[in-house]
């Protein structure tokens, strides 16, 4: 299982960068850490004429906060958002399903960036972000662009990303308030693609209900699923067994997984609705704790 | 499509190569440096067998070209003993029967003296959570385990 040939290009510049992509076009490809990437050549599955590496771009290597939002760059390796106090702090989210990547020598090479960009409908990155909100940067040779999350992932392993365009951050508001957040998945083993994974976030108010709430669902769609009729009926409520059974079912029935070698589609749905609850439950009980 | 100069340190010595941009960076240790140490499983990531150490982090070298590694550090299994003498995370995975066909053994090595670098005194679960990304057929990793935990006790008797 080797690689097809193809041309090799290393940049130090974000500008150099977006030059050699706008030159190869269609035929180009952006290579960063390269867990999904050097897989599916390896298979040829994918056969790029050219690589971009964008490994020495080290300005797009970074994890800041600024006005109440996560800024975080492309290059960032997913060990250190996982590593990341700051992460941690303001969007503890994410640091609860980075862990869930693949293992940890594969997230010592793989990007945040990356994970959005190769945009599997399982995958962790894309799907925290669509419960916590939040949009990315695009560039390209000759303009830049922000693109809100819920409009980024248009179709399995497919974006908005435009062949000449480089995604080269990602900002993530970041919540106020008396807030819980939650992230759980199964899969078949440790480190496996998610059969189906569930995150959210939610704030409450100082009566315990529900201000605002964002659950997302992975693995159920060719994206993931931003649940929004769930996340309006809940408003105002309180969480109780009656409010997860009613939410278990519209997820039921707004899902719709396909089946393959790992699950049926009805386990799928199962899963859905089971770890909904759980993700919701979780979530609140924590905001309750927090003052 | 051209052969390019990379120049990288392997075990401590500089080495000056040309490599087509496809060469594995797995394959160059093994074919390109004559260090079969590092094992070549699935290539694609999964098995774990092939994964060295660059620039401190333990990475799949399947996963990354030879060009990439230019003036980069990468150490591998062969970088682990010592004038000829196993290392003593080695001893302990020969003493603990951490390994039976050994297929899978150079990869896991490196991973858990990365990893053991950077965490000094892990937890069962958290070795347990490292040692997920390799796969061994042959011990079912209690072994392994004991060798590594093995190994974490003489690391703090040496310190203290």
């Amino acid at each position: 299982m080797k690689p097809a040939k193809f041309d090799y290009y290393r940049p130090t510049t974000v500008e150099s960068a977006l030059s050699l992509l706008d030159e190869s076009g269609f035929d180009g490809k952006i290579i960063a850490g390269g867990q999904s990437l050097v897989p599916i050549m390896n298979m040829r599955l994918s056969t790029p004429d050219c690589l971009i590496d964008i490994n020495h771009l080290n300005d797009l290597d970074f994890i800041e906060l600024d006005n109440e939002k996560i800024k975080i760059g492309t290059l960032t390796r997913q060990s250190r958002v996982e590593a990341s106090a700051k992460i941690k702090e303001k969007c503890g989210l994410l640091s609860e399903a980075v862990p869930f990547i693949g293992h940890v020598q594969t997230r010592n090479r793989g990007t945040f960036g990356g994970s959005l960009v190769h945009a599997d409908p399982s995958a962790e990155i894309p799907l925290s972000l669509m419960a916590s909100g939040g949009s990315v940067l695009i560039a390209s040779k000759d303009e830049s662009r922000e693109v809100k999350v819920e409009d980024f992932f248009v179709t399995y392993l497919t974006t908005d990303l435009l062949p000449t365009e480089l995604l080269t951050e990602v900002h993530i508001p970041v919540w106020e308030g008396r807030i819980g957040h939650s992230f759980q998945e199964i899969s078949r083993r440790h480190g496996d693609f998610a059969l189906v994974a569930s995150a959210c976030q939610l704030c409450l108010d100082d009566q315990d209900k529900i201000s605002r709430v964002r659950l997302a669902l992975g693995g159920v769609e060719a994206v993931p699923l931003l649940v929004e009729e769930v996340n309006q009926i809940m408003a105002g409520e309180k969480i109780s067994e009656m409010l997860l059974d009613k939410v278990a079912e519209i997820v039921k029935s707004a899902v719709d997984p396909e089946s393959d070698l790992h699950a049926s589609s009805e386990y799928r749905r199962h899963l859905a609705t089971v770890l909904t609850k759980r993700t919701l439950q979780t979530a609140y009980n924590r905001a309750r704790r927090s003052m | 499509m051209g052969v390019h100069q990379v120049k990288l340190t392997i075990n401590g010595k500089t080495v000056v190569e040309g490599v087509e941009s496809r060469t594995l960076l797995s394959d160059f240790i093994r074919d390109g440096c004559g260090l079969t140490g590092t094992h070549v499983g699935c290539e694609h990531g999964v098995c774990g067998s092939c994964t060295v150490i660059v620039d401190g982090a333990a990475v799949r070298s399947c996963l990354m070209f030879a060009v990439q590694a230019d003036g980069l550090e990468i150490e591998t299994v062969e970088g682990l003993s010592q004038n000829g003498e196993l290392g003593p995370l080695q001893k302990n995975f020969k003493e603990c029967h951490g390994l039976q066909c050994g297929f899978c053994t150079p990869g896991i090595l490196m991973s858990a003296t990365d990893y053991l670098s950077k965490h000094p005194e892990p937890t069962t679960r958290e070795l347990k959570e490292m040692l997920s990304g390799h796969l061994c057929r042959c011990t079912g990793y209690d072994g392994i385990l004991k060798a590594i935990q093995k190994t974490v006790e003489e690391n703090k008797e040496t310190i203290s």
